[in-house]
C-alpha cells in the first residue's frame, strides 16, 4: 500500500525563502538547501518549491538553486512559478527537479499541460489548482488566488488529467493559512472525479489536521508551509502521530 | 567506474548526485568505447518506452549494452531503464526491448494510476543488491507500466498496491532492474546503489 506523503512547500524569491522565520539549528533560515535538507533528514517524504515571484530576472537564480537542492536531496521535489513552457519546463528537469507544477499557465493555455507530459511523461506534470470555495460550485482561480475564472474546480481537475496532469495538488484558498484543517469535502470530491493522486494544500495548523485529512479522505499526500517553517513541527512528528492512528506512512 | 547510459531520457542529474554523494565513480557513456574503463552500467531512464529504444537501436547502444551483459557484467536498469531490458511493452506495441529478460511490460490497472509515492517493496533474498528485510523498506515509484517477467524466479522482489501485488525487481545473475528510483529513495535507496557498486 501506498504510504500516504507529507510535502513541505517552500515560497522562494530571488533564491531565497521568503517568510524566513527563526529555525532550529539553522545557520540561515533563508537559505533553501538548508531549509530543504533538513525537512528531509526530518523525515519528508518529497518536497516543493515555490517560485513566488516567477519573474525573468529571478530565472538563472531559480535554476541555480534547482541544481543546488538536487545535490543534496535525495528524495523527489516539484518546481513551480513561471513555467509557461516546455523549455521552462526542461531548464528545470535538467538541473535536477523531479516534477514541474503549473498553475495559472495552464489555465489560460490548457494545451500546455498536454506539451509538458508529451515531452516528459504525465508523472512529471503537477497541475496545482488554487480552489475558492469548497462546495460543488467551487471555483478555480489564478494568480495565487487574486482572480476567479469561471470554471469549476472538478471540472478542470478533470480536463487537465485528460490532458496530461499525472498530479493534481489542490489548494483550499479559503482553508489556506487559517490553520484550522484541511477542506476536506472539497478533496474528497476531487479525488471522486479524477483517476491521478491528489495532494491536499491549504490549512494545516498541526499533525492532528493531517490526521482528520488521511483518515476522512484517500488524499495521497498533504502539503504544508507555516506548520514545518519554525521547526515546532517536523515531517517525523506528523508521521509518527499517522502511524499511531493506524496510517500507512514511511518512517 | 559505473557508466551511466547517456540515450536522452531524463534526469541524469539526480542519478550522478546520489553517486556522488556515496563516492561512487561514474561517467556517462554514450558509445561502445566509452564502456571499457566500465565494470559496471546503469541504464537510467524516464519516459516513453518506444522514443527510448528508438535512440538506442539508431545510436546502437543497445547492442553493446547487450554485449556488456553477456560479458557477465553487472547492469542495473532503473524505471524506464528496468522496462527496457525485457522484450515488449504495452505502451510501444510492436516495439522491440533490449530483451535481457525474458517478458513483457504491461500498463497498470487498479484505482489510481500512475502509481506514485512511497511504497514497501518486499524482496525475496535471491539478489544480493536486493536485501531481504523483515521490514520491507519503501522505495519512491513514478510509473503507469510495469515488468511482467516470463519467468517467476526472474522477478525479485513486489510491492502491495492495494488489490494486488506487482513486480517491481526484475533480473538474473548479472542483469537487474528495479521500477523505483533508489536515487531518489532516501537512505533505502543510496545503500541499494551502494550495494550494487560492490557487487
Amino acid at each position: 500500500m501506498l504510504a500516504r506523503r507529507i510535502i513541505p512547500c517552500l515560497d522562494i524569491r530571488g533564491g531565497r525563502v521568503v517568510k524566513g522565520v527563526a529555525f532550529k539549528n539553522l545557520r540561515d533560515a533563508g537559505d533553501p538547501v538548508e531549509r530543504a535538507k533538513a525537512y528531509m533528514d526530518g523525515g519528508a517524504d518529497e518536497l516543493c518549491f515555490l517560485d513566488v515571484t516567477a519573474s525573468i530576472e529571478d530565472r538563472p537564480l531559480l535554476i541555480e538553486l534547482v541544481r543546488k537542492l538536487s545535490r543534496v536531496l535525495f528524495i523527489p521535489f516539484t518546481v513551480g512559478g513561471g513555467v509557461r513552457s516546455v523549455n521552462d519546463a526542461k531548464e528545470l528537469l535538467r538541473a535536477g527537479a523531479d516534477k514541474i507544477g503549473v498553475n495559472t499557465a495552464a489555465v489560460a493555455r490548457p494545451e500546455l499541460l498536454e506539451e509538458l507530459a508529451g515531452h516528459f511523461g504525465n508523472q512529471c506534470v503537477v497541475l496545482s489548482i488554487d480552489a475558492l470555495g469548497q462546495g460543488i460550485d467551487a471555483k478555480v482561480t489564478t494568480h495565487g488566488g487574486r482572480e476567479v475564472t469561471g470554471r469549476t474546480v472538478c471540472d478542470w481537475a478533470r480536463e487537465a488529467v485528460e490532458l496530461g496532469a499525472g498530479e493534481i495538488l489542490l489548494n483550499s484558498v479559503d482553508a489556506d493559512g487559517a490553520r484550522s484543517g484541511f477542506a476536506i469535502d472539497l478533496v474528497e470530491r476531487v479525488i471522486d472525479a479524477v483517476r491521478v493522486p491528489v495532494i491536499a494544500s491549504g490549512g494545516a495548523g498541526s499533525a492532528n489536521d493531517f490526521a482528520e485529512l488521511f483518515m476522512h479522505t484517500r488524499a495521497h499526500a498533504g502539503l504544508a508551509a507555516s506548520i514545518f517553517h519554525d521547526g515546532s513541527t517536523t515531517p517525523y512528528d506528523v508521521k509518527k502521530l499517522l502511524q499511531d492512528k493506524g496510517v500507512e506512512v514511511r518512517l | 567506474m559505473i557508466g551511466v547510459v547517456d540515450y536522452g531520457a531524463g534526469n541524469l542529474q539526480s542519478l550522478g548526485n546520489a553517486l556522488d554523494h556515496i563516492g561512487l565513480s561514474w561517467q556517462l557513456v554514450d558509445s561502445a568505447g566509452d564502456l571499457a574503463s566500465c565494470e559496471r552500467v546503469i541504464l537510467p531512464g524516464v519516459g516513453h518506452f518506444r522514443a527510448a529504444m528508438e535512440t538506442l537501436s539508431q545510436s546502437g547502444q543497445a547492442a553493446w549494452v547487450a554485449a556488456f551483459a553477456k560479458s557477465g557484467k553487472p547492469i542495473l536498469g532503473i524505471c524506464l531503464g528496468a522496462q527496457l531490458l525485457l522484450e515488449s511493452s504495452e505502451e510501444a506495441p510492436g516495439v522491440v526491448g533490449i530483451g535481457l529478460i525474458p517478458g513483457r511490460v504491461r500498463k497498470l490497472t487498479g484505482e489510481t494510476i500512475p502509481h506514485m509515492g512511497w511504497n514497501r517493496v518486499r524482496s525475496n533474498g535471491s539478489h544480493p543488491i536486493l536485501e531481504s528485510d523483515e521490514q520491507a523498506p519503501h522505495f519512491y515509484f513514478a510509473h503507469s507500466y510495469v515488468c511482467e517477467p516470463g519467468d517467476p524466479d526472474a522477478s525479485l522482489a513486489v510491492t502491495d498496491r492495494g488489490t494486488d501485488d506487482v513486480c517491481v525487481a526484475v533480473g538474473c545473475e548479472n542483469v537487474v532492474g528495479v521500477q523505483f528510483h533508489p536515487e531518489k529513495s532516501g537512505v533505502a535507496g543510496l545503500s541499494l546503489l551502494e550495494r550494487f557498486g560492490r557487487c
